[in-house]
């Protein structure tokens, strides 16, 4: 909503600068979102009268003006505007004037011929083009015949005016008008309010004349008001009316379209004006529409309606559709000489599924889908026919229809003040809060209860208690209630554990040189092709958003790892090669037979590239046993202790000979893997890419944070290094677990420090080297019983595997 | 004879005095007091001489052995401490030369900010609530006093999935969840942090953001304590010099309904580009808990009251690292994650 400064004085007194006023409305509840100026960087501009055009002598597109802005002295002027004449009244900006975007007119040669000064358009003068007359949106702006010469231009045309653009909150319905802002205004600096003028006299006699108006549902048009107008003289409404609109946005037409525009602007009323003399028989029905029903709107759109939406029509079929917009066959045309005002109260419901399903919103739309003044139609029509009459545009017949079916029920909702300290801790006497509703026009009467407060029709938005708690704390201010902090029982603020695991987790990763990140968790289908998921993979089920913002958005993801290759791709095209990433969010599976879908918290990491090296350290490749080393760590950080790797084939978009299920205990809580080479091409990524992709409630389900304290051994341990040549095909865990298994309980440790294929083992072979570690708790070993543990350890591999023990 | 002795003290002090090296200090302690020693040998000619000499000579050898010995203690130490700085200046390092790398990775700006956040209301005696991402219309919409073609919910344009479930627009369903859940227990005292969607996509929008919402419900709540709580956060999140102002604005779940601007903290309030030169910086919207949410959640709301508040953890982080497109937040460049 745009509010002129300058209009809004009709309506009450202002004593502040628009900057001020803007500031107090919007402590007030009535934002403003910005204020514009139109005027503010023009000046030297006057209204001046073409004497005389001539063709320019060098130029086919250029004429030569001389203008005479009142004195004595005629100004020559070259031009290449086509709309004007002689005699016409226009702004003339002279030389050394200043124009919108830091123009300034300086004499000039155009041609060969000087020019001193330039004829402005809206546009030079920093009007909207779109709230010019069509004829002048492009061309030269033509003032009134009857301006004064020589006068500056700018208080003519509201230069020297500052628009208010509110924004509302969708409950204040009321303030998309000027009254209502006024309202407001008088409000806050407690000033009287002032109507504009509605009364009206006829002067055509009804007889001869029909209007009749059936509502056929009355849930959905509580009211029609129908008056007639004759002796209509379509014409240009006046300059002021004009200046109004165009600051409020709208585009003049013609008068009486104009001045359904301006009382809509100025009593937030929605009109139509219906061409009577192409409305059959003067009879309007109000109904709903039939689902095979079509009609032409004034925007020449053919509008497919259904029983839905509600629409005008006569006997002959549809004329409008209802508070949305009007029928191109009953419109306001030059030769019109009849018309009939509608002032109408359409339910909000109805007209906002009615612009949304036809894509159509309109200024009236917009107004009767948040609830209009019920009680105020009849003053809407009566002030558009007074100003019609005013203007000389119409006679009024002696003729109103009022079809009011569904009267407005007046509220009163008893406010108690105990409420209001209990809700805003504020102690504001009983006569000052009945004082602030009086000022925001409610009537106010003293009860024993407390304040029995009646709502005007104007205020739709207000029916319980607590709505009038709030209409005299932002009257009161917000700002002038003390602060405190609740008081009441203590409750303990803590993380409870899953959350303290992700934020554990999180922190390990981090401080583990890996970047987190955050993908959205829609995506394109298409990424289940990329990974070459089977066509019927449970994880192409997806649940699938039915107004995406676009196919790249379309669906909840499954996985999370594929928004990590899109994170290392991104980042490869912009040379960073090297990443280590995680993300911790959710994936959706939809549930047969459940409303919602499952929402798995997951974990996922991709490692590609190597560790930055130093020129004293070299680089180290990040991949599946770098990984993994992660997942290790990151396991025991979270107080896993049994873990096991189980090697994978098939699983898609891992690598089939470099992928393992990651089991805890008995539960398989993820996956961990080299990227299928097909995927990694398919991704353009240029380097191996491994991954682990872990369902984070069951990994909280297996990790814990107990841990005992086991006594350190008081006695030495004993090393031996172990290294036997055995196939390679052997998984390194079986062996650790043949290992485990013939020895005691005195090996207290086993670890891997060497794997060697290559000339000295032979083809199929490799030589894996083990450090072990053996200890008691109650004595120091001798050599003979450490050589007889490692002794039952050959053993068993030599039996096992043929393995060979290397010398 | 104690002529000899004098002239081998004499000797042995410049010898010593020469000498710079551990070697040659070893070899002069043998010429000097070593059994073929000169010192050594003077004395065995001891025996010549006369019993009255005996006692003279006899003290002035020890003498001479004595400060011979003070003498080799003194340049041993000498020399020893000469090395060792000889050593140490040897060893010697560029400690301008760049430390072994050590890999360190980033916490996601969202992430830091939204634990910031958490941990000031942990604080002051929140927990933490989570709920679905994604919700039936009920506890999105219509469990917030937001019945079907209210005008409000055009505030949110949202994602559906069908016309009874979409993607959250807020996370106050989580707050209806837990109201339902603890009724007619109390206090209520929660945040909700996490994902929410809405159809917007721009510098300041995306359709994917993140929020932290939360509410207060017990006997006697109060509008001032919404005002005195969310002052508390405003200082610890953006510093103690904060103010904070209030501004009624409407949210179809509470009334009365605020938006909370911040004093601009580039400019101090005086009005700088991040305020667009207003002084003050929308961060959050509250308001005391709408009546009808509470009673649609199974508390009277004549005997309970409460407020709710909610903020986008974009804008906070934005504001925060003074970051002015919020896509920057989704495009997970490492080159920005690793600023954080």
């Amino acid at each position: 909503m745009r509010v002129s400064y300058k209009w809004l004085k009709e309506y009450v007194q202002i004593d502040v600068p628009p900057r001020e006023l803007a500031e107090r409305l919007t402590l007030a509840g009535v934002a403003v979102e910005a204020i514009e100026e139109p005027g503010k960087d023009i000046s030297n501009v006057y209204t001046g009268k073409i004497l005389k055009i001539e063709q320019h002598p060098n130029a086919d597109k250029l004429v030569v003006c001389r203008v005479t802005t009142g004195g004595d002295e005629e100004l020559q002027i070259v031009t290449g505007a086509t709309n004007v004449r002689e005699g016409h009244i226009i702004p003339v900006a002279v030389v050394g004037a200043r124009l919108t975007g830091g123009l300034t007119i300086k004499k000039a040669k155009l041609r060969g011929v000087e020019s001193r000064g330039m004829l402005c358009s809206g546009q030079e003068l920093g009007l909207d083009p779109d709230t010019m007359p069509e004829d002048q949106a492009h061309g030269i702006m033509i003032l009134p015949a009857d301006t004064p010469l020589g006068v500056d231009v700018k208080p003519l045309i509201g230069l020297d005016d500052a628009i208010l653009e509110l924004e509302l909150t969708p409950n204040r319905g009321d303030c998309m008008s000027m009254v209502g802002v006024a309202r407001e205004v008088a409000a806050i600096f407690n000033k009287p309010f002032k109507m504009p003028e509605t009364d009206v006299a006829p002067t055509v006699d009804a007889a001869g004349n029909n209007v009749k108006v059936d509502i056929e549902d009355p849930a959905l048009c509580r009211r029609y008001v129908a008056r007639l107008l004759k002796n209509v003289k379509i014409g240009a409404s006046p300059a002021w009316m004009q200046e109004r609109l165009r600051a409020a946005g709208v585009r003049p037409i013609n008068n009486v379209v104009d001045v359904t525009n301006y009382v809509m602007m100025e009593l937030g009323q929605p009109l139509h004006a219906f061409d009577y003399n192409k409305l059959k028989d003067g009879h309007i029905i109000v109904r709903r529409a039939a689902d095979d029903e079509a009609m032409l709107t004034l925007d020449k759109s053919k509008r497919e309606l259904s029983s839905d939406m509600l629409v005008i029509t006569d006997p002959g079929g549809p004329v409008a559709v209802a508070g949305v917009m009007g029928g191109y066959d009953s419109e306001v045309t030059p030769e019109t000489k009849a018309i009939l005002l509608e002032s109408a109260y359409f339910d909000p419901v109805s007209i906002r599924r009615t612009s949304r399903d036809l894509g159509l919103r309109s200024e009236s739309s917009a107004r009767f889908e948040k609830g209009i003044d019920l009680t105020g139609c009849r003053r809407a029509a009566d002030r558009a026919a007074r100003l019609l009459v005013d203007m000389g545009a119409a006679e009024v017949v002696d003729l109103v229809v009022d079809n009011y079916p569904r009267p407005w029920i007046e509220k009163t909702i008893l406010l108690r003040p105990q409420r209001v300290y209990h809700i805003l801790d504020l102690q504001i006497p009983q006569p000052e809060i009945a004082d602030l509703l009086i000022r925001l026009q409610f009537q106010v009467k003293e009860d024993e209860k407390g304040l029995l407060v009646t709502v005007p029709g104007f205020r739709p938005d207000i029916s319980l208690e607590i709505d009038l708690i709030e209409e005299v704390a932002r009257l009161y201010g917000f700002n002038c209630v003390p602060n405190t902090l609740p008081v009441g029982s203590v409750t303990q603020g803590a993380r409870n554990y899953s959350q303290e695991l992700a934020l554990k987790i999180r922190n390990f990763l981090a401080t583990g040189g890996f970047s987190e990140v955050i993908t959205y968790t829609f995506v394109n289908p298409r990424v289940f092709d990329l990974l070459g998921l089977a066509p019927d993979s449970q994880l192409r089920k997806t649940v699938a958003l039915k107004n995406p913002m676009s196919e790249d958005q379309s669906v909840m993801r499954t996985l999370l790892y594929p928004g990590l290759l899109d994170v290392l791709q991104r980042n490869a095209k912009r040379q960073v090669k090297d990443a280590a990433v995680f993300e911790l969010g959710r994936v959706y599976h939809p549930r047969e037979g459940e409303t919602l879908p499952l929402e798995v918290t997951t974990l996922a990491a991709a490692v590609t590239g190597s560790t930055p090296g130093g020129w004293n350290r070299s680089p180290v490749t990040m991949d599946f046993y770098y990984l993994k080393g992660v997942l290790d760590a990151l396991l025991v950080q979270v107080g896993v202790n049994d873990v096991s790797y189980v090697p994978v084939t098939g699983a898609p978009g891992f690598h089939p000979g470099r992928t393992a299920a990651v089991i805890c205990g008995e539960t398989e809580i993820g996956i961990i893997g080299d990227l299928h080479p097909d995927v990694q091409e398919a991704y353009d990524l240029s380097r191996p890419v491994t991954i682990f992709e872990v369902n984070f409630d069951k990994l909280a389900g297996v990790s814990g944070n107990l841990r005992r304290y086991k006594s350190l051994p008081r006695f030495p341990g004993v090393e031996r290094d172990l290294a036997v040549v055995i196939r390679n095909d052997i998984p390194c865990a079986d062996i650790i677990n043949t290992i485990c298994r013939a020895a005691s309980a005195l090996l207290q440790e086993v670890r891997l420090f060497d794997v060697y294929r290559g000339k000295q083992v032979e083809k199929g072979r490799q030589s894996l080297a083990f450090s072990l570690k053996f200890q008691a708790a109650d004595r120091t070993l001798t050599d003979d019983e450490v050589n007889k543990q490692i002794e039952k350890i050959t053993g068993a591999l030599e039996r096992e595997y043929a393995a060979v023990l290397r010398s | 004879m104690e002529d000899k002795l004098n002239s081998i003290l004499a000797d042995a002090r410049e010898a010593l005095a020469k000498t710079n090296n551990l070697n040659e200090l070893n070899e002069l302690r043998v010429r000097y007091l070593g059994k073929k020693g000169s010192l050594t040998m003077v004395l065995r000619g001891m025996g010549s001489l006369s019993p009255e000499e005996r006692p003279r000579v006899g003290q002035l050898a020890n003498e001479v052995r004595a400060e011979i010995e003070n003498i080799l203690e003194q340049r041993l130490a000498e020399i020893k401490r000469k090395v060792k700085s000889a050593k140490l200046a040897e060893e010697k390092i560029d400690v301008t030369l760049p430390g072994t790398p050590f890999l360190i990775g980033h916490k996601h700006p969202l992430t830091a900010v939204q634990e910031e956040i958490e941990n000031i209301f942990l604080g002051m005696g929140y927990s933490i609530e989570e709920g679905p991402e994604i919700e039936t219309d009920y506890y999105n919409f219509e469990a917030l006093n937001l019945p079907k073609y209210h005008p409000a919910r055009d505030m949110q344009d949202s994602f559906f999935i069908s016309p009874e479930v979409l993607l959250r627009t807020h996370t106050s369903p989580v707050q209806v969840r837990t109201m339902e859940r603890t009724v007619p227990n109390l206090p209520v005292r929660i945040i909700a942090p996490g994902k929410v969607y809405r159809r917007d996509d721009d510098a300041t929008h995306s359709p994917m953001f993140h929020q932290v919402e939360g509410l207060v419900i017990d006997k006697r709540i109060t509008f001032g304590d919404l005002k005195g709580t969310l002052q508390v956060f405003a200082e610890k999140m953006f510093g103690p010099k904060t103010r904070t102002r209030f501004r009624p604005s409407y949210f179809p779940f509470t009334e009365p309904s605020a938006e909370v601007d911040i004093s601009c903290g580039m400019c101090d309030g005086k009005g700088c580009r991040v305020c667009s030169y207003t002084g003050w910086l929308e961060i959050l919207g509250c308001g005391m808990v709408h009546p009808r949410v509470l009673e649609m959640s199974g508390y009277n709301s004549e005997d309970v009251t409460g407020f709710a508040f909610g903020m986008g953890v974009e804008r906070i982080a934005m504001l925060k690292y003074d970051i002015d497109d919020m896509r920057l937040l989704f495009d997970n460049d490492l080159r920005f994650l690793a600023q954080f």
